[in-house]
This record gives C-alpha cells, sequence and structure tokens, in this order.
C-alpha cells in the first residue's frame, strides 16, 4: 500500500485516479469544512453555495471555534463527524460542483460507490475522535460562510500535514467499507453457527 | 452557619464539582482506557488498523500536551449521582448544581453548545434544555458523602444504540446473537474499538440504562456475578472475532471491552441492550463531603 501527499483543491483528475483504497494519504492545502445543514441547505433549499467547490476537499465537521472579529474565528477543537448520514449528496457534489474528495469518520455506505467512480472522487477515512491532533494541522481559519448556520457553516482551513488519512473508497469502484463489511458478515455466519 | 448558608455553600461546591468534571473527562482520559489502547496498538496487525491506532495515541497525548479536548463532540453531559442518606443538600438542590456545573463550564471554556430541542432542532442552551443534562441517581443508606461521575457521550457512538425484546426461548444464545450483529452492524461508525455496553433483563428502558452502566465502568473490570463475567469474556472475544477493525477499516481490534450489566427480569421478558462507548470513553468522578471538600478521581 502506498503513500502520498497530496494539495488540494486537485484540477489535475490524475492526481486522484493514483489513489487505492488502502493507501495513506497526507493533504496540504486548502480545505472545506461543512456537515449536514450545509449541504441541506445547497441541495434541499437550493442555494448556491458563496464557495468554489471544483477540485475540492470536503471535510465533514462543526469545529468548535472563538470569535475573533466580523467574519473572523480563532480555532479551539476542530474533529470529524460521522459521514454517512451525509451519503446521498455525493453525486450532486460530484456532478453540479466538480468536489474531488470527501472525508469523514466511519465510512459510506455502497451507494457512494458508484457516483465517486463516474465523478473521479475519492472518500478519505480520518480518525474519529482525534480532534486534538487534527486541529494542530489546522493552520488557520481563513473564511466563513452562513454564519447563522454556525456551527454547521461553509468553512475554509489551511491545513499542513493533514492526516494520516486511509483511502476508504477509491475512484475506481473499490470500497474497503464494503470489503470490509462482507467478510465480517461471513465470519458472523461461521461465529453464530458455533453458538 | 445557618441551615440555608450551609445548603448554599453546598450547592455552589457541586455546581464547582460538575463543571470541572465535564471539562476534565473531555480533555484527559482515565489510565484503563489509556492502557487498553495501547494493548490494543499491539495486538493489532492490519497495517490500516495501526495506523488508527498509533494516531489515537498520539492524539491522546496532544489533547494533554495542549489541554485541548480528545474530541471535538462534547456530546451530552450524562451524571451519575450517588447520594449518602445524610448528604445535607436534597438531590432537587444538586440537580440544579449539575445543570448550572454544564452551563458554567459550557460558557467559561468554552465548548461547542449540542443541545437542541428534539423537534425543532433549535439550540436549548449551554449543553443544557428540557431534562437536559442527564442525572441517573442511588441513594445511599447510612453514609454522608455525595459520589458524581460526569460520563460526556458523544453522538457518534450513541446513535449506535439497539435493543431486542428477545424472548425467553432465545435464551442466552439469541442475546449474544444480538449483540453479535448490532456490533457488525455499526461497522466503523461508532469509532471503533471501543466499549461494548450491554444491559440484560429488568425491562425495556432499564436493560438500556444498565447497558449505559456498563459503558461507564473502568475497562475490563468484570462483572462480580460469574455467569455475567463468562459472558463478557466469550462477547469480548467473540466481538475481535468479526474483523471490523479500528474505525471499521479492517482489523484484529474491533472492542476494547465488552462489559455487561444485568437485573432480573420477568419470566416472559429477555430484554438485551446494546450501548456503544467510542474509544474515547470519557469519564471523570468526584466526591463531595457533607462539609463541600471535593476530591477528584480520573479512574472511578
Amino acid at each position: 500500500m502506498a503513500t502520498h501527499e497530496v494539495t488540494f483543491p486537485v484540477m489535475d483528475e490524475r492526481a486522484i485516479l493514483e489513489l487505492r483504497a488502502g493507501d495513506e494519504v497526507v493533504v496540504q492545502g486548502h480545505i472545506i469544512g461543512l456537515r449536514d445543514r450545509t449541504q441541506i441547505r445547497i441541495f434541499d433549499q437550493g442555494v448556491e453555495p458563496p464557495m468554489d467547490l471544483r477540485g475540492a476537499f470536503l471535510l465533514h465537521t462543526a469545529p468548535n471555534v472563538r470569535k475573533v472579529g466580523e467574519g473572523r474565528y480563532e480555532k479551539l477543537c476542530i474533529g470529524t463527524t460521522t459521514s454517512a448520514r451525509m451519503v446521498r449528496f455525493t453525486e450532486p457534489l460530484g456532478a453540479r460542483y466538480g468536489v474531488r474528495a470527501i472525508c469523514g469518520k466511519g465510512g459510506f455506505p455502497d451507494e457512494a460507490i458508484e457516483p465517486m467512480r463516474r465523478h473521479g472522487m475519492v472518500y478519505f477515512a480520518i480518525v474519529g475522535g482525534a480532534a486534538a491532533l487534527e486541529t494542530t494541522q489546522i493552520e488557520e481559519i481563513e473564511e466563513v460562510a452562513w454564519e447563522e448556520l454556525m456551527p454547521e457553516c461553509l468553512w475554509k482551513f489551511r491545513v499542513r500535514d493533514f492526516g494520516p488519512l486511509t483511502v476508504g473508497i477509491d475512484a475506481h469502484g473499490t470500497s474497503l467499507y464494503h470489503d470490509v463489511n462482507e467478510e465480517a458478515k461471513k465470519r458472523l455466519e461461521g461465529i453464530l453457527a458455533r453458538l | 452557619m445557618s441551615a440555608t448558608a450551609t445548603s448554599n455553600r453546598l450547592q455552589e461546591a457541586v455546581l464547582e464539582a460538575a463543571a470541572y468534571l465535564y471539562v476534565w473527562a473531555l480533555k484527559d482520559i482515565p489510565q484503563d482506557l489509556r492502557d487498553a489502547l495501547a494493548d490494543a496498538a499491539e495486538r493489532e496487525t492490519s497495517v490500516a488498523g495501526q495506523r488508527v491506532l498509533s494516531t489515537i495515541l498520539k492524539n491522546v497525548q496532544v489533547a494533554e500536551d495542549e489541554s485541548n479536548l480528545v474530541c471535538q463532540d462534547t456530546g451530552i453531559a450524562v451524571y451519575t449521582c450517588r447520594v449518602g442518606e445524610h448528604f445535607p443538600l436534597h438531590p432537587a438542590r444538586i440537580y440544579e448544581a449539575l445543570r448550572d456545573g454544564t452551563a458554567r463550564a459550557t460558557l467559561e471554556h468554552p465548548l461547542r453548545s449540542n443541545a437542541v430541542h428534539t423537534i425543532t432542532r433549535e439550540n436549548t442552551g449551554p449543553n443544557i434544555g428540557h431534562r437536559l443534562p442527564i442525572v441517573h441517581w442511588e441513594f445511599v443508606p447510612d453514609w454522608g458523602g455525595l459520589d458524581v461521575k460526569c460520563v460526556p457521550k458523544g453522538s457518534g457512538s450513541e446513535n449506535m444504540s439497539f435493543l431486542k425484546m428477545c424472548i425467553p426461548a432465545d435464551g442466552v444464545k439469541g442475546i449474544k446473537q444480538f449483540v453479535l450483529e448490532s456490533i457488525v452492524g455499526a461497522g466503523g461508525k461508532p469509532c471503533p474499538p471501543g466499549i461494548v455496553g450491554v444491559g440484560i433483563g429488568g425491562s425495556a428502558d432499564y436493560a438500556m440504562y444498565l447497558a449505559k452502566e456498563a459503558i461507564a465502568r473502568p475497562v475490563g473490570t468484570r462483572n462480580p456475578d460469574p455467569e455475567v463475567g463468562k459472558l463478557e469474556e466469550e462477547l469480548f472475544t467473540l466481538l475481535n472475532e468479526t474483523g471490523i477493525g479500528p474505525m471499521g477499516l479492517g482489523g484484529d481490534v474491533t472492542v476494547l471491552q465488552c462489559h455487561v450489566e444485568h437485573a432480573d427480569t420477568h419470566m416472559t421478558l429477555n430484554p438485551v441492550a446494546v450501548n456503544y462507548q467510542c474509544w474515547a470513553a470519557r469519564r471523570a468522578s468526584a466526591h463531595v463531603a457533607a462539609d463541600g471538600t471535593i476530591e477528584f478521581d480520573r479512574e472511578a
């Protein structure tokens, strides 16, 4: 399994196609934070996001922050939430906005595999709960939009050595979550037969 | 000092204890949990699993060094109180103190406030609201003290809670099957490897309460009833055979432990409840004496 360093946003799809399920990735550059309500506003309420999402790395987060001025925030503790709740946004994020990576914890169910393959996207698994470390890898909160959704705003972070992340679903149709789950179900059958 | 002045002073002491416990629990996880995580990192053989566990251990250290929260999910504040018969503050006032302490910690630190109205989803205050925080009570005869344990519970793991009203004919086999299926179904969502709390017997609501009590025990302590202790051992082994692994990425360590609490039940009932606790199994305790002296205990 390979180790990669990727800088976001990614404009060349080839950088995404190089990543394979199980690979380790460390991220540089800019990432965008958002959560349930942010995406409900974009897709269910039809409001255009005031940030460019082309080639973006999206992080499922609702950070703890301190307000230090008009539209300016200082990080306190930034961690990652469970992704599965937001899987239905995968297809339109890829098709309409050209998002390249979605990062969260716990994985996406199988319905994400096909949109990710079609639009050249990956799912990155972060270590859920490891927020203290994640906070040190976020250098600055550069922008925030939709403050009225606090803390589920649209956030732009500048990161350094963000990770280590694991490629959970790659752009070639392989999902670690699918494979692990199939294997666990098979093992479970064996365990139950022995009870 | 008048009775009112004593009671006010004691209420302030409980408030102070609650405020401290909430933040402390979020920042500094107990030694038994640190040991269990280090042990898991040694046992794990999958590459992704090792990566997850070494990141977790690093994170625990960073939280301590930077005095930051281990996890950003400040959870729902749950307290367990053991109130001595002679403790000179009424539980109604103890509840007020726990609520005010939760609010004070949230505003002063500041902590993210997660509390919302369950229908409107509007924020209800600094981690307080209608029936929030949640407090469980136990009353102890012939004693003048108060023990408070704070267990902030994040939503990632709390969302992975399951109840089944098995029938008596399902027996203990039905219990084991339900626990195993629940944890395989949960996959990586509750931030494994954590503590699987299982409550058996009692009623539907009590079984879930017992499961919650089970996750708040120090890691690896065994139920004193040998039959229940044996069930804990067996489930622990079987759960780790599923291969779900750290963060659901596959591996040897799916759970750090399985704790089971039980209650006697009706002859036609066989309830089983599962409550998951993530690897960041946060808890902290304090003892408040009748004179207001507070003693903190991270390991209880």
